[in-house]
């Protein structure tokens, strides 16, 4: 059982908690993620830890009311509990001062690319966030991003804010004015699919990280299989983060959908 | 050990039970059957198969035990229950008693003599099958009876505990070998703490063996008594990451039992494998099992094909069609590449899934998988495969028949072909000797690792056995670590 210290929307369909875990607020790393189950009926979901606050003993979870199990926890209020919650799972990123990195993150995808941004910056790396959304009530946390980025660039698709287009516009200019070292991603499978179609193209080495249906999380299951360099691998524990020009997108579209 | 077992064959009461009756007499007696609820009404529910025996039944099965003075059987038994014992104390109609003897040596009466190969160990070492070329004792129905009579009693007794030791030790996963592990350290007098990564206890016991093998309800009982002899349970906890290796030290514990499992499922890497409705046997089974799925109320979606195969012969791929079944199923299949001689399940689960419309398609090996346009598995394409000569471990190696396949139409693979040690252990810990395959290495009579503090058993060490002799390894290794803390 865990408690929710507070709740914020960030927009209307995304909610921001803080949760208390002081175990896995001490020991989460950035690209690190949980397993979340509410209620004795409720369904094991993975999220990504967005921010910890080791003083408080607390973990930032950035959650989009999509699906009958996002909607469960999006209706709980501060000072109820999340039934189960287990973590930190996945391995962290690999952070190191690569030069200039681009963070692409699309929609709720910004909230776990935070804490690889802060990561980013702190080893020294040049940051580049881009983050795109379809109109501007959905960009979140970017306040946030600039607090760690040396630039900030904002795509929507309506060009309600920031510049008209999508993400991979946005990218696509920065790695033709400037020398991109590392690109990572993290949104919808359809858009890191597209980033890791653009940088490839530039030969821009890229890192996705995979967001696939689990049930346990920590290996048991093979739920989170998808296909890398011909090898299939488990996002759980061999992931969340791949080399994004080696995943099979196409068939991880697909197995998105096994329940749809 | 045997001077024990001598002075317990002693006592009065058990001399007057063998003079009692004839030993001719005692084997004419025909050996009980299991009563089982009927095939078509159980394929459609997840209630218990086997209904246990009536006390009558087990009173007369009891009589067919000779209480031999070398009691072979016991040395069958991976945990050494005092079988004659027990046997005996039904005869006299002294049941509880009967469940006390159980929980002497086992943590899990109840869970063992539903679960366990006994066909393969106690049974098999029976003075009947050894010597006298019958049917052995049915020892695991008379175990069940007795855990089951208890139970139902509400008379549950708790093993007698040695006062606290003030020595605190660490359990990593609440499976059949940490729980073993627990039970009898709780009994030594140390503070005993076991964490599962799950939220839910038991380990494969739940996750795994469905209801209508082994219900949950049993599952809490035992874990209930181990609580009530003082271990605690900390679920959600993963070993490794959420707490390390340094922060258990740090808490104090003098000792850790490694019990993490088997957690990493193999699939066999063919092409279409990732298909939409292929599925390892842990995914379907711990949708069905630890989340409910398949119960309207349940958040958790399982597919529910009309058209199934399930690939392997183990215990595992048993559970997983008998399940697909009960799940709806019109066609249930196990496609396993030996023949049924050289299935690795039990010879009842054969029988069970038989009698419930299960197709065996053995000699046949999945060679690829084909789906629809949405990337749903339609058919599948079979090697058929004949015996040649016998490989390493001493079955007939299947050789594929060359240009004989056949298309099978299916809607849901599961595909049950053994599973890895889970890695989360062996990446997170430092100081432990890890195999290939792997598994810890451990000394095999003590259960040490390559680091003196901590102990390992059950599928983290032997990559894929059973609940007993998972259970055998937390014995040994609560034995030794014992005797490592004691000095």
């Amino acid at each position: 059982m865990n408690k929710i210290i507070s709740k914020e929307y960030l927009s209307e369909k995304v909610v921001r908690f803080e949760v208390e875990a002081p175990l896995i607020a001490r020991s989460r790393k950035a690209g690190h993620f949980v397993i979340v189950r509410v209620g004795k009926k409720g369904e094991r979901v993975p999220y990504t830890i967005a921010s910890a606050d080791t003083k408080k003993g607390t973990i930032t979870l950035v959650v989009q009311r999509v699906g009958k199990s996002s909607e469960k926890l999006c209706s709980l209020e501060p000072g109820e509990y999340i039934t189960d919650m287990v973590g930190p799972l996945g391995k962290a990123t690999h952070i190191e001062n690569f030069g200039t990195v681009v963070c692409a993150g699309g929609g709720v995808g910004v909230a776990p690319m935070l804490p690889i941004i802060e990561a980013m910056k702190n080893a020294g790396n040049r940051v580049i966030s881009v983050l795109a959304a379809r109109t501007k009530e959905l960009i979140i946390l970017e306040e946030q991003v600039r607090q760690f980025s040396d630039e900030v660039v904002i795509m929507t698709d309506d060009g309600s804010y920031g510049e008209k287009g999508l993400v991979t516009d946005g990218v696509e200019k920065v790695i033709q004015r400037e020398k991109v070292d590392l690109c990572v991603t993290i949104g919808p499978a359809i858009m890191m699919k597209f980033v890791s179609k653009l940088t490839g193209k530039y030969n821009v080495p890229t890192v996705a990280s995979l967001n696939t249906i689990m049930v346990d999380g920590t290996g048991m299951c093979g739920a989170c299989r998808v296909t890398v360099d011909g090898k299939t691998k488990f996002v759980c524990i061999d992931g969340p983060e791949f080399d994004a020009h080696k995943v099979d997108f196409d068939e991880m579209l697909m197995r998105l959908k096994a329940y749809n | 050990m045997n001077e024990y077992l001598k002075a317990e064959r002693s006592v009065a009461w058990r001399e007057e039970l063998r003079k009692s009756m004839k030993n001719k007499d005692r084997t004419a007696i025909t050996r009980v059957e299991m009563p089982e609820v009927d095939p078509s009404i159980r394929s459609h529910n997840y209630d218990e198969v086997n209904l246990g025996l009536t006390e009558e039944m087990a009173v007369t099965e009891s009589h067919r035990c000779l209480d031999c003075v070398d009691p072979t059987c016991i040395s069958g038994c991976p945990v050494e229950i005092n079988i004659p014992k027990f046997i005996k104390n039904i005869e006299r109609g002294e049941y509880l008693e009967a469940a006390k003897t159980l929980k002497e040596t086992s943590a899990l009466p109840a869970v063992c003599g539903r679960v366990c190969p006994q066909e393969r160990q106690c049974e098999n070492s029976c003075f009947y099958t050894q010597k006298l070329n019958k049917v052995p004792v049915a020892i695991g129905h008379l175990e069940r009876f007795a855990a089951d009579y208890e139970r139902k009693s509400g008379n549950i007794s708790i093993p007698e505990i040695a006062s606290p030791n003030g020595k605190k030790v660490a359990v990593v996963g609440s499976g059949p070998a940490g729980l073993a592990f627990a039970g009898d350290m709780a009994k030594l007098g140390y503070d005993v703490t076991v964490f599962e990564a799950l939220h839910e206890l038991g380990g494969v016991l739940r996750y795994g063996i469905p209801e209508f093998r082994l219900p949950n309800d049993i599952v809490d009982v035992e874990i209930d008594g181990l609580s009530k002899m003082g271990v605690k349970f900390e679920t959600n906890i993963i070993v490794g990451k959420t707490i390390s290796q340094e922060d258990l030290k740090k808490a104090g514990f003098k000792g850790i039992f490694v019990g993490s499992g088997a957690g990493l499922p193999n699939f066999m890497n063919i092409p279409g494998e990732n298909l939409i409705g292929i599925m390892s046997c842990n995914e379907y089974l711990t949708r069905v099992n630890l989340m409910g799925a398949g119960d309207p109320e349940s958040d958790t979606p399982v597919y529910m094909g009309k058209k199934v195969a399930v690939i392997g012969g183990g215990n595992t791929a048993m559970d997983a069609v008998r399940t697909a079944r009960r799940l709806g199923a019109e066609r249930a299949v196990i496609v396993y590449r030996r023949s049924e001689a050289e299935m690795p399940a039990r010879i009842e689960e054969i029988k069970h899934a038989k009698e419930e419309g299960i197709e065996f398609y053995t000699l046949h090996n999945p060679l690829r998988y084909e789906g629809d346009e949405r990337g749903r598995v339609q058919k599948m394409l079979l090697q058929r495969m004949e015996l040649g000569e016998p490989d390493q471990s001493g079955r007939r190696r299947p050789v594929p028949i060359e240009g004989a396949t056949d298309w099978m139409d299916v809607d849901e693979v599961i595909v049950s072909v053994g599973v890895s040690p889970n890695p989360l252990i062996p990446q997170t810990f430092t100081g432990l000797e890890v195999t290939s395959w792997g598994t810890i290495v451990v000394n095999n009579d003590t259960m040490q690792t390559a680091d003196d503090l901590i102990y390992a058993g059950g599928d983290i060490v032997r990559g894929g056995a059973t609940v007993i002799l998972a259970m055998g390894d937390g014995r040994k290794a609560a034995k030794s670590m014992h005797e490592h803390l004691s000095k």
